[in-house]
């Protein structure tokens, strides 16, 4: 009677937080606290209350991120390892990147995001190679790969951090200030919010479509640094000089990222409602994900855009208010900015207020690209104002 | 019992209507395009010549060249904010509802119709199946409501209402964000009423602050401005310049803001690392005068007043020129100014204006380095002057004041257009070994100086006819006469003054040669002309090749004097730089308001989308035997896929602990 009184309650009894908690989420907390005790004593002197702020709220995000999605540990952990190996080859010594073997191929910012690179061409080759020839292995080689690209990229975004101070002390700031940075960002937010949902979804038949848009901002990027000489590091113009660049550019990206996945996720949701239609026996109809599942992956994807759009915004409006000498000037960033959200806004209410789905939904999501790219790329592109930087 | 909606119902209706809501945004997003694509309050010439005059009237009647101030897009807005607050307001009443009512008076047939619904039998008796319930959805975080009837127990839980919080935060943040942004720091709003009612009238033409009447002025308690003013160094101001349209009205401030000092620093790139302005606030309110060093991102709020770092420029730098004419007749001339100042100057023919009108301490250029690679470089000061003759017409000028190497060679830079929407085409004048325009000058002159010209040609024939051991005084003359006229016609009309002179002289098919010829004999003089030049400068010998090279450069820079455009070589010879601090200066009381409602947003959204509202009923009917019989169902407003795997959870743990399932067969049908 009493083991069938303790299984009834460990039935009821919801576990706490902290009971669901193993030895290595708390591994991860400990050591995401002494990495930022570290840093505040070793750096804390040079940083001013804005920075402590953020840092101090950083280790509790990092902590509560590697909880609710383990597979971040693991990443950000191999990034961390990457990243000081990096900077012990650095040595101090800037020149080095074009000496010390491992820094010239493998771990120097510029080799890591050629790596990045050409990894995540390879894993859109091999998610859609997988698609089609309907191998699993391909397609689990395909997730490792894109790992790979993102562990790659993310150390090069570190790496050129570190080396950004290493040129000249002056110079340091956080590699989130250009075109060029943030298309990496891109590439990075895009894919782990894939890989997270890959994982969620246990469906690896997206991959390629969501690799597909990074591949094309790797085109991107890669023209822009050979053309452009893009990837050299400059230091900040005084305008970017502030603490709320470094949250109000992620969060923008957290949501660029996840609208650019929703288009994607809305590319197979269009093949498949066509295959369904004119062929259901055809490769669209019965290799792609369930209509109902590819709605949802859009729907959460634009929920979780919007939300950090909508924070992003806010946060680049108290920018504004601070560098510009007001919140909302109209300038054309800003302007497409709200063009964005407003786009979206009016998609969300289309899909939950009047319960709109399907295939109307999807051209829209796949729009709302279009329109976003506009926003963060045709804008610095075609139009001028006090967003300037970063021109092409 | 459905009446027909009476016209207001009708009305609000429409205006809470998510038809209109959609649209709103979508029309909204499209009319923000518009002012991004069509850039907002340039100059009214600049449209004129864009557009023509045709188009230029009906853009700026439909108040295009200032769309976000344009009354048809604050009408928009209007109209949003009313939409908003009926919907908040139509459904307000609705999720109170909501939120309160557990409904516990669920019928159990509508409980079977649920899509999320489960039968079980339970060998538990009631008191215990209702005991067990109540622990199973407490630990699942739901509050609940029990209600007893007769034959049967419901228990009805819900939690997630902060789902319905969300919506309130989200549509009343945005009516908080207009309001705060649309009216209380709506300075264009307050303008426009006063050009209505005649109050205000917005100055177009460029006068100084203090000439400007008083329809154009606004007094310092004005709720809500932004507006910017320069400030020289060591000087003050009280007033700012608000931009409206093609114009600017003047506010006045409730304080003295004086520029004690302005610093630009710079990376080793020379890229500038920060600007900072040293101030000091006079206010009759303060017991001593407030000091504070503001910068870019660093601005200074004093009484509700926030003073920003946004640009800097010239504050009146003193300049110190040497005007050095292209004609030889005439002299030096020396002339002492300071920058956004005009001076009247006189030359051989004709008076001009001399306006100054910038003065830069640094020049980054990209510079191709003697290795062909493009480096940014410093290349010094410069000035910006415009050169206006009697009949108005003005060219541009920007001098650089150090000479600047390149590929090499030492060149003195100037660069000439004669609209701004023009490149500059530059002057390369030659620097001699002393570093100055000297041997240029010699040059150019000994070239103008006809008598120097015919002698040196007479010595050059002479040598040259009697190496070729030709005797004949005609040829002689002839050759002479002609180095010395093309040579006067290249000193002041260039190469193209030399191609006129073939066209009229020669039919078609003779220019070629003569040209040929032309360029050989010329080319003679100006090189004995230049021996002669150099001759005067002491240099003994053959000229070695720098000094060929120089004769080169010289001539190239002489080709293009006449269309240069100024009958002098402008050069800076010393400075004292002043800078203007740029601040920009607002009074934004809405600021507060629209963050609150920025805080209220951000939390609504993600509260709407992460939160969702769930509601659980249990059923519990006693079957005899101590048994109950259980009807477990739920329903959640969002997330419907994740709903349902919640929904199976709780389905195991019922199963699990109360009872078994029912498949539907065995089902009693009992209503
Ligand atoms: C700029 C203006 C607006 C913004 C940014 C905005 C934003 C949002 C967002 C983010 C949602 C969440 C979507 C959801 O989960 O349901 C929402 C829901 C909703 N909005 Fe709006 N909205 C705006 C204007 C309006 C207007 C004018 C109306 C009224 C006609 C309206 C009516 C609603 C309704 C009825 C919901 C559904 C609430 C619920 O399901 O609980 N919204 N809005």
């Amino acid at each position: 009677m009493a083991t069938q009184q303790e299984m009834i309650d460990s039935l009821i009894e919801q576990p706490g937080l902290f009971q669901r908690l193993g030895l290595t989420d708390w591994l991860w907390a400990g050591l995401i606290l002494a990495a930022t005790a570290f840093v505040f004593v070793q750096y804390g002197q040079v940083m001013d209350a804005y920075e402590i702020g953020i840092l101090a709220m950083t280790a509790p995000g990092l902590v509560a991120l590697g909880w609710f999605w383990k597979s971040f540990q693991p990443y950000a952990l191999t990034v961390a390892v990457f990243s000081l190996f990096s900077a012990w080859l650095y040595s101090g010594s800037y020149a080095n990147a074009e000496s010390v073997f491992g820094l010239k191929f493998l771990l120097s910012s510029q080799s890591a995001i050629m790596w990045m690179s050409a990894l995540f061409v390879m894993a859109t080759v091999a998610y859609f190679g997988g698609l089609l020839a309907n191998s699993d292995f391909t397609q689990k080689t395909a997730t490792a790969i894109t790992w790979a690209a993102l562990i790659m990229g993310f150390t090069g975004l570190m790496v050129r951090w570190y080396e950004s101070y290493l040129i000249d002390p002056e110079f340091g700031h956080i590699p989130v200030s250009n075109l060029y940075e943030v298309f990496i960002l891109f590439c990075l937010m895009t894919g782990l919010l894939y890989l997270y949902y890959e994982q969620q979804y246990k469906n690896r038949s997206l991959g390629g479509f969501v690799l597909l848009v990074i591949s094309a901002a790797v085109g991107f990027l890669l023209w822009y640094s050979f053309e452009r000489n893009a990837a050299k590091i400059l230091p900040l113009v005084p305008a970017l000089k502030s603490y709320w660049m470094k949250i109000h550019v992620p969060a923008n990206f957290v949501g660029y990222g996840a609208f650019a996945l929703a288009s994607m996720v809305s590319v197979a949701y269009l093949l498949r409602a066509n295959g369904e239609k004119n062929n259901p026996q055809g490769f669209a109809a019965t290799r792609l994900p369930p209509l109902e599942m590819l709605d949802d992956i859009t729907y959460k994807a634009i929920a979780l855009g919007f939300a950090f759009f909508t924070v992003a915004t806010i946060l680049g409006a108290m920018w504004a208010a601070e560098a510009w000498g007001g919140y909302w000037s109209w300038d054309p960033k800003e302007t497409w900015a709200l063009i964005v959200w407003l786009n979206y806004a009016a998609w969300l209410h289309l899909r939950l207020s009047k319960g709109w789905r399907g295939v109307p939904m999807a051209w829209w999501a796949i729009i709302g690209l279009f329109v976003t790219v506009f926003a963060f790329l045709g804008v610095n592109m075609f139009l001028s104002g006090l967003h300037s930087y970063g021109e092409l | 019992m459905r009446n027909t909606p009476t016209a207001s119902t009708r009305l609000i209706n429409f205006l809470g209507s998510m038809n209109l809501a959609i649209s709103l945004l979508v029309v909204l997003a499209i009319a923000s395009i518009i002012g991004t694509i069509l850039k907002q309050n340039q100059p009214y010439t600049d449209y004129q010549i864009k557009f023509g005059p045709f188009w230029f009237d009906l853009f700026k009647s439909m108040g295009l060249y200032d769309v976000y101030a344009a009354a048809w897009f604050l009408a928009i807005l209007v109209v949003l904010v009313i939409s908003i607050a009926t919907c908040v307001g139509r459904n307000t009443p609705g999720i109170l509802r909501e939120l309160r009512h557990f409904r516990e008076n669920v019928q159990e047939k509508s409980l079977r119709a649920m899509k999320h619904q489960l039968s079980l039998s339970s060998p538990m008796d009631n008191t215990a199946a209702q005991a067990m319930t109540q622990r199973i959805l407490h630990a699942q975080g739901f509050k609940t409501r029990q209600k007893v009837a007769d034959d049967h127990v419901v228990i009805a839980g819900m939690k997630g209402r902060a789902n319905h919080w969300g919506y309130w935060l989200t549509h009343l943040g945005m009516i908080v964000i207009l309001f705060g942004g649309g009216i209380l720091d709506n300075s264009s709003l307050a303008i426009r009423i006063g050009e209505w009612q005649g109050t205000l009238k917005p100055e177009t033409r460029n006068l100084p602050a203090a000439d400007v009447p008083a329809i154009s002025q606004l007094p310092p308690d004005n709720a809500t401005y932004r507006g910017s003013v320069d400030i020289p160094e060591g000087n003050h101001a009280n007033i700012i310049f608000l931009p409206v349209r093609d114009g600017y009205l003047v506010q006045h401030l409730p304080f003295d803001v004086e520029v004690k000092d302005f610093r630009v620093e710079h990376y080793s790139t020379g890229m500038p690392k920060s600007f900072e302005s040293d101030l000091v606030i006079h206010d009759k309110a303060l017991p001593k005068p407030l000091e504070a060093t503001i910068s870019v991102n660093h601005p200074l709020v004093y009484n509700g007043v926030a003073i920003y770092q946004a640009n800097f420029g010239d504050g009146g730098s003193k300049i110190n020129l040497r005007l050095h004419p292209f004609n030889s007749q005439f002299a030096v001339q020396d002339v002492e100014g300071n920058i956004f100042r005009d001076y009247k100057l006189s030359s051989s023919t004709q008076n001009y204006t001399l306006e100054l009108k910038d003065f830069r301490l640094f020049n980054i250029n990209d510079m191709e380095e003697p290795d062909g690679k493009v480096k940014k470089r410093n290349i010094g000061p410069s000035i910006t002057f415009k050169l206006r003759d009697a009949t108005g017409q003005a060219m541009e000028y920007q001098n650089y004041m150090n000479p600047v190497n390149i590929k090499g060679q030492n060149y003195l830079i100037s660069g000439v257009r004669s609209s701004p929407a023009d490149p500059f085409r530059y002057l390369h004048i030659p620097v001699d070994t002393k570093g100055g325009t000297g041997r240029f000058m010699r040059f150019l002159s000994d070239l103008q100086n006809t008598e120097l010209v015919k002698k040196s040609a007479l010595e050059t024939t002479r040598t040259s006819m009697q190496q070729a051991q030709m005797q004949n005084a005609d040829v002689e003359n002839q050759v002479i006469e002609s180095m010395v006229h093309l040579t006067s016609i290249f000193a002041t009309k260039g190469s193209d003054g030399i191609m006129q002179e073939i066209t009229t002289r020669f039919p078609e098919d003779k220019r070629e040669a003569a040209s040929e010829a032309f360029m050989k004999v010329l080319n003679a003089s100006m090189r004995a002309v230049y021996q002669e030049t150099l001759k005067q400068e002491g240099v003994t010998g053959e000229p070695n090749e720098a000094d060929w090279m120089f004769f080169d450069d010289s001539l190239l820079a002489i080709d293009k004097i006449s269309s240069y455009g100024s009958p002098w070589l402008i050069q800076m010879t010393s400075f004292k730089q002043i800078e203007a601090s740029g601040l920009q200066i607002t009074r934004s009381p809405g600021k507060s308001v629209v963050y609150l409602g920025s805080i209220m947003l951000a939390i609504g959204v993600f509260l709407l989308f992460y939160v969702s509202h769930r509601r659980i009923w249990v059923w519990i009917k006693p079957a005899g035997d101590k048994q109950s019989e259980i009807v477990l169902a739920g329903s959640s407003n969002r997330n419907q896929p994740e709903f349902e795997l919640y929904f199976k959870h709780l389905q195991d743990t019922f199963t699990q602990t109360i009872g078994r399932e029912v498949t539907h067969g065995n089902a009693t049908g009992n209503d």
